[in-house]
Formats: C-alpha cells, structure tokens, sequence
C-alpha cells in the first residue's frame, strides 16, 4: 500500500510548520515562488482587435464581447490558489477579471446545460461540470498582479478555475459552449483526469 | 483513452552513470513496466519516515524495449528537494517509487516519420533522446535535426552518443550552440537559439518538419515563435517546458 514504501535516506524539506500554509497544499504538490509556463505548442499571439469572447451551445441566443466590451464587464479582484498537475502549487496569486457567473447572466441557460467546454485560440480545449464554474469558483482574467496577462501565461485573457488542476484554467480562452454531455478536452484525451481536482490527486485518467 | 489506473511500482536502481558534473543517469528496473512512447515521463515519489512525500516528473531517455529498463536523466538542482537526492543518497540497488508511462501529446514514435526538427536546452534534451535513440533503433528513414542549446562544450549531456549517431547517420544533423563559453576552434554556435539559427537548422527538412521543443520556457518561446515566424504550422510544434521557474 502507499505510505508503507520509505525512500531510504529521503528526509525532505523541511515541513512548513505555518499550520495555514500547510494546510493550503494539496497532496504531492511543493510549494514554488515562481510562475512556471506549461503548453503544449506554440504561445498563440492575438491582437486585440480580432479578440472575441462567446458564449454559445445550449443557450437561448449565444452573446459575443469585442475586447473593449469584455472589458466594460462587471470585473473584480481575485486572490486564489492553483496547482498545477505537473507539482507545484503557488499561494495567493493576484487576478483581475470577470466571473463567470457574470458571464452566463448574459444569456438564457437552456435547462440541459450541464457541461461547459472552454475553447482557446490555437485550438485547446478543456472540459468542465457546469457547477464547478459557478458562484463564483471561476473567472476569465485579463489581469496578473496588476499588469495585463502575458501570452505566455494566457494573455490577453484565460479562464482560472482555482479549486481544479491549472490545466482547465484555459489559457487564450475565446469562448464557453455549454453542452447536455461531457466531452473529454485535449488533456482529457490524452490521459489525464477528467475532473482534476488536486485535493483528491485526480492527475491521471484512472486516479 | 481507456481509463488505467496508473499504480505506483517499486522500481531497482540497476546502474548510475555520470554524464556530466551535474548530470547523472539512473536505469532503474520497473517490474510489470509497460512500454512507453519516446517523449513520455514518469513520476517519482520520496517517501520520508514521517510519512512526507515528495513527487516529481522525469522524462525518460531511454528507447523502448522489451526489459522494463528505464533510464532517466536528472540534473542536480541546488537546493532542490528530489534531484539532489537522485545525485547525493542513491546508489546501486536502491529502490524508489514511480508511475507511468505519463503523458500524450509530447510524444513520437516511428509511424509519425519526419522531417524531424529537435531543439532542446539543458536537460531539455531527455525527452529528445528518446526520440533520437528510437528513430535509431527503427531505423526510420525520415531526416532529422537537432539543434541543442548548453552553457559549456562540458555540460553538454549524452555527448558522445550524439557525435557516434551522427556520424553514422547521413540524415541526422545535430547542431550545437554554446551560450556561456566555447573551447578553442569552436566552430558552433555561441548564442541564445535566434531567428537566423532557426533558418539554419531547419535547412534541408522542408518547411513543415514536426518539430518538438523541450528546454527552460525562455528558450521553448524564443524556438516556438520564431519558427511560427518563419512560417512553421503552430499544429506541427510540440513543446514541453521543465526549467527553472519564471
Ligand atoms: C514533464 C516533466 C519532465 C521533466 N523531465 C526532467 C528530466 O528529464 N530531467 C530533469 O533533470 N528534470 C526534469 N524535470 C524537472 C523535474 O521534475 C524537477 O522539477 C527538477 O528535478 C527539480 O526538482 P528538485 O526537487 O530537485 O528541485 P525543487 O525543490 O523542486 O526546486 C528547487 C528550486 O530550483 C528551481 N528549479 C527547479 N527546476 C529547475 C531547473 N531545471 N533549473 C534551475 N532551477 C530549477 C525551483 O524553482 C526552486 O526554486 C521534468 C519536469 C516535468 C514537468
């Protein structure tokens, strides 16, 4: 069984004795300072001028936002954890952005709705429970620690869904579908959980 | 993909090998392994007495085969938690934790063919190896090149097995740059990978080479966007980030 198994010589770090911090850091994950960049291709660059976000599928009439009008959207400040399945985890990140909530008050949910997909320019998709992207667990950001989000890390805009794995917060998000059936997105499909949820270690397809 | 779960095995430590100051390869046996796909990694878990663990992803360097051998390749990280530990406590015949094979996308084998573009930074080059040592070892036809970033001619990891394949090998060219420093005669590259070195290697592979690119996320974007600048498909470019932090 696990636990059983010790690593001969393998003391570790030293714990965190900050007992709020420890408790913040879902199993198997370090704590870094850093931001790593993980994706799988190329960083997409988008002009804001041919930037959209939509809201489509199984909704009464679909509703798209130019840059400037996602922009004029009710916004708010964020301050979350996220882990990443690749092990590290980094505390009290500063986000600036749109909740979803707001976003899907924009249209009229059809009752099947119970599944959203998020699309991102360059062709990534990951797929979420409707109700892991409401009241408030989840946002579409635009800015990082006060300045705007960097391509690398999702700019102009990326879905954060703090209490899931970082790989469903879509980076370069362009829009949501909202579907009657789950439908496994790119990491989905190659292996990985389909919910993520780090406190559970739902890393692999099986976990 | 067919749900698996992926168990943690007790793997053997069977050999170490320095490949340079401050990398080492480990071959560990893993028992009931299933073969894995060039590019691929595996998780390893430390487990203290206190019940404390730590996990972290290596890339595998080995080819496949048919033994349950697995080499990984692991940079010593100052004041890293579970590198050090690979480099200062393990010897032969120990035993550590591991799942796998992880990981779907970053990922060749020899259906896919070529041309093959490479470009690796440090320890960016394991994954890489992989594909190399397969393509070797199935003999594809399709042309490859490696272009391989390091700091010094000695840090260069799996040094000589690159110089044996590429002299063997008239379709594999294997460019190196030096960024820190260069040794006497030094007829390479001495620079950051920049757009003119991207024309260079992508020389002689057509103008969409599948191309895979693994290496500290400054370099992986420098690679990754000069060659959608240069008119490469972003679907034809796989990339894998495991440097340092930003
Ligand atoms: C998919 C994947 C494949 C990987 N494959 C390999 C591989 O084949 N070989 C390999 O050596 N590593 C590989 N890594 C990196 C590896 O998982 C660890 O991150 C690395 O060994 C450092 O772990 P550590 O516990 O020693 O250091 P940590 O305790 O995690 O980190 C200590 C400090 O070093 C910094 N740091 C972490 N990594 C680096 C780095 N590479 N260079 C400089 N500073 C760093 C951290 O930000 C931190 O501040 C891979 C990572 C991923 C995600």
């Amino acid at each position: 069984m696990t636990g059983r198994f010790v690593s001969r010589g393998f003391l570790g770090r030293p714990r965190d004795t900050d007992a709020d911090r420890a408790g913040r850091i879902p199993p198997g994950q370090y704590l870094t300072d850093g931001f790593p960049v993980l994706s799988a291709g190329p960083t997409p660059q988008i002009p804001l001028g041919q930037w959209a976000f939509t809201i489509e599928g199984l909704v009464r009439a679909p509703v798209r936002w130019s840059w400037e009008q996602f922009l004029a959207l009710p916004a708010r400040d964020w301050t979350v954890d996220i882990s990443c399945v690749t092990k590290w985890t980094k505390l009290d990140t500063r986000w600036h952005g749109v909740s979803v909530d707001d976003l899907l008050a924009a249209v009229e949910l059809d009752p099947r709705a119970q599944f959203v997909t998020a699309h991102s320019f360059g062709g990534y998709t990951t797929n979420l429970p409707l109700t892991d992207v409401v009241n408030n667990q989840a946002f579409v950001a635009y800015q990082y620690d006060s300045a705007p989000l960097e391509p690398a890390h999702g700019g102009p805009a990326r879905l954060v869904v703090p209490h899931l794995y970082f790989w469903k917060s879509a980076k370069w998000v362009r829009g949501l579908r909202l579907i009657e059936e789950d439908e496994p997105g790119f990491w989905e499909s190659l292996g990985y959980h389909n919910r993520g949820d780090p406190w559970r270690e739902e890393r692999y397809s099986g976990d | 993909m067919p749900s698996q779960l992926l168990e943690w095995k007790i793997a053997t430590v069977a050999q170490i090998r320095d490949e340079t100051s401050e990398v080492k390869s480990f071959s560990l046996l893993v028992p009931e392994w299933r073969t894995h796909r060039p590019g691929q990694h595996v998780d390893v878990r430390l487990s203290a007495p206190d019940g404390y663990q730590a996990q972290r992803s290596y890339s595998i360097a080995s080819a496949p085969g048919p033994d349950g051998r697995v080499d990984l390749t692991v940079e010593r990280i100052a004041e890293g938690e579970v590198s050090p530990y690979f480099h200062d406590v393990l010897v032969t015949g120990d035993e550590v934790e591991v799942r796998g094979p992880i990981g779907g996308y970053f990922v060749w084998e020899p259906a896919f063919g070529g041309p093959l573009l490479l470009i690796a930074g440090g320890s960016g080059v394991v994954p890489l190896m992989a594909i190399l040592r397969e393509r070797a070892a199935a003999d594809v036809a399709a042309s490859a090149t490696l272009l391989y970033s390091s700091r010094n001619w000695d840090d260069v990891i799996y040094r000589e097995e690159l110089d044996r394949l590429a002299t063997t090998d008239d379709r594999l060219r294997i460019l190196h740059t030096l960024t820190r420093a260069q040794p006497p005669g030094w007829t390479g590259f001495a620079r950051r990978i920049d757009r003119p070195m991207l024309e260079e290697a992508l020389d002689g592979l057509g103008s969409q080479p599948l191309t895979y690119i693994c290496g500290p996320t400054l370099l992986v974007e420098a690679a990754a966007n000069g060659l959608v600048e240069l008119g490469v498909d972003p679907g034809r470019i796989r990339t894998e980030r495991f440097g340092p932090t930003s």
